[in-house]
């Protein structure tokens, strides 16, 4: 699948597009097939994010999971700190980025 | 230390009323970020793995407590509760809001300090040795001629421009603590005849084309240098290249041309630029130069230190050098910690380093471009009550120049340009050798991770040098052994075929062994390389 990825203008949060809007958990975006690109042309025009880009991920149950390593810490956070990742909570969770 | 005048001031309160500017016109519209990007990097603000990442400018490392205390409120009211120490001796913040940058701004610029420079095709921030001042073993004070080039080269209209970014080092002491010969201009104080003057090096640097810089002028006169200086720069931007960023630097040119001939070139823009009269007159360096006077050192200080508590001499053993002055010690604050980030400091951390300054250190501190801090100017009778404060949150590693002294880049952790992680496999090797009897015994050795080729964690340069790449979507890791940013400066050389996260560590290992096998009484792990070269490390490796 394809997901459409980039950061919030004002806070440069990492976003990924979610279908109506874009979210901060990654579980919630969908799959922007061939639309990627001039998805991201509008939402950037319209200011809703910076630095847009499309990357492959793979669909799971807990949602999907970037193909790339680079895009599983963006979507995660740092793995080396994990009290600001979106999981503080899940010891577990570093283990989905590798 | 230096102070703002009215110009310095006034400067930079405009350039953060320019940039609250820009930066509503962004937010509002008004800017594309393509119209937007390359003011806001002039400004150090990067757009970076998870968030803007703002550089804040800490020239040649020198800081006054009330400085830090202000790096530590940015860091509580505007990040994450802490900050990173970088190699150009910088502090970055990783997760900065565009919308909060000009007001982080406008809090630097009321304690004289400014993100300015941190990014693009400029010269960068003037680099220096920790020891500025200090040091028994240099021949001048490098500050206020790090000083100099900093106002001359702030906004420096035919420079900002540049090919490539542009950094440069200065340094007085025989003993290179600051990687001088891999900088773009490196510039070495030397003294001649009883007259101070610089030994200047060009084309040196790191990234996926390192070299160590020649000498292009073995004495330039005091009241020459900035001549000369702009004469180098102005080579550099006529003929540097522009069609390629990799190969835009400085070092690129210098090499293709020859040292020979971008010194003759040099030289003839010299001979043409002296008879311009550009140099400030020599009561201007006199006039910085009144800021960086000794300050009022006590006499008659014990230079004895109660030894009784085994910890506490580990650390004086290890982090506590030698001052100029009797009575007195040069105190490093390790931020390497066993398993700890390398150059990381928590807001709490940066103040407590802010209070010894200002209590114990004539508050003033410094940071290397190792990523550690540094008290200048300690009385020693004052050195257990640092060590217990420091002991307090954590910043007594007694770990100096020692294998777990990492210095490591972000990496993939928070880079946007990294291939692969480097914290993690510092922190690795760091808890693989977190024996202090065994770091101590393999002595000096520097070792260096970068996660990618730009070299931003110097493996160039280390004794054990660690790259990051990647290899199909997976981080591997190449070693180098023999490199050196010290006045002995040499680029490692690649073992062989890279290792994953777990095997780099294993090889760190491995290489130590056959230093510790081999080594001669007093080599250094960089001497025992030297001597016997890399086949027995090699075969230890690959068999």
């Amino acid at each position: 699948m394809k997901i459409l990825t980039g950061n919030d203008l004002p806070t440069g949060d990492v976003i990924w597009w979610a279908g109506d809007g874009w979210s901060r958990q990654i579980a919630e975006a969908v799959d922007v097939g061939d639309m990627g690109d001039d998805l991201a042309r509008r939402e950037e025009a319209a200011r809703h994010v910076v630095g847009a880009y499309v990357i492959d991920a793979t669909p799971t149950d807990d949602g999907p999971r970037p193909a790339h390593i680079k895009d599983r810490i963006r979507a995660l956070g740092p793995t080396v700190r994990p009290d600001l990742t979106l999981k503080p909570a899940d010891p577990e969770a570093g283990q989905w980025v590798i | 230390m230096y102070r703002y005048d009215q110009y310095d001031q006034s400067i930079v309160e405009a350039r953060v009323a320019e940039f609250r500017d820009q930066t509503a016109r962004r937010l509002s519209g008004a800017l594309t970020e393509d119209q937007f990007k390359p003011l806001r990097l002039t400004n150090g603000l990067y757009l970076q793995l998870h968030a803007y990442m703002l550089r804040v400018a800490i020239p040649y490392g020198t800081l006054s407590g009330r400085q830090m205390r202000m790096l530590a409120h940015i860091a509580r009211k505007y990040d994450r509760d802490y900050g990173h120490f970088t190699t150009r001796q910088n502090i970055q913040y990783n997760w900065i809001k565009l919308e909060d940058a000009p007001d982080i701004l406008a809090e630097l610029a009321t304690v004289e300090m400014h993100a300015i420079q941190t990014s693009g095709n400029c010269i960068r921030n003037i680099s220096s040795d920790q020891y500025a001042g200090v040091s028994a073993d240099e021949v001048a004070d490098p500050r206020p001629w790090a000083e100099l080039l900093r106002q001359w080269s702030s906004f420096h209209p035919e420079f900002s421009y540049l090919p490539r970014k542009f950094k440069i080092a200065v340094i007085a002491s025989p003993e290179d603590r600051a990687a001088m010969r891999l900088h773009d201009i490196g510039i070495e104080l030397v003294q001649r005849d009883g007259v101070v003057g610089a030994r200047v090096f060009a084309g040196g640097g790191m990234g996926r084309t390192p070299m160590v810089a020649p000498e292009i002028r073995d004495f330039v006169p005091e009241s020459d240098l900035i001549s000369y200086v702009e004469a180098a720069l102005r080579v550099y931007n006529r003929y540097g290249r522009r069609d390629n960023k990799y190969k835009a630097r400085i070092k690129i040119l210098v090499h293709e041309l020859g040292a020979d001939e971008y010194r003759r070139q040099v030289e003839e823009e010299f001979a043409a630029m002296k008879q311009l009269g550009l140099d400030p007159p020599t009561a201007e360096l006199d006039r910085i130069r009144g800021y960086f006077a000794d300050p009022a050192y006590e006499s008659g200080l014990p230079d004895s230190v109660d030894r009784s508590d085994p910890a506490f001499a580990l650390w004086i053993d290890q982090n506590v050098k030698a001052h100029k002055q009797p009575g007195y010690a040069i105190v490093n604050i390790s931020l390497k910690p066993a398993g700890g980030i390398p150059g990381d400091a928590s807001s709490a951390q940066i103040d407590l380093v802010a209070d010894l300054a200002e209590r114990y250190s004539m508050d003033e501190l410094r940071v290397t471009h190792a990523q550690n801090l540094v008290l200048p100017y300690v009385r020693k009778a004052d050195l257990f009550a640092i060590w217990q404060a420091l002991d307090d949150v954590g910043l007594a590693e007694a770990n100096l120049d020692l294998i777990s002294d990492i210095i490591a880049c972000p990496g993939l952790d928070y880079c946007s340009l990294a291939n692969a992680r480097s914290i993690t496999v510092a922190q690795k090797i760091a808890n693989r050798f977190a024996d202090p009897a065994r770091q101590r015994d393999l002595g000096e050795l520097k070792l260096k991770i970068s996660g990618c080729i730009n070299a931003c964690g110097h493996h160039h340069a280390g004794h054990i040098g660690i790259l990051g790449v990647d290899r199909k979507g997976v981080e591997n890791y190449q070693l180098s052994l023999g490199g050196s940013g010290a006045e002995d400066a040499s680029l490692g050389a690649i073992t062989g075929p890279g290792f994953d996260e777990n095997g780099i560590v294993d090889a760190v290992e491995k290489v130590t062994d056959i230093y510790v096998r081999e080594r001669t009484a007093g080599e250094r792990f960089l001497d025992t390389y030297r001597r016997i070269g890399m086949k027995p490390f090699k075969e230890a490796l690959y068999g």
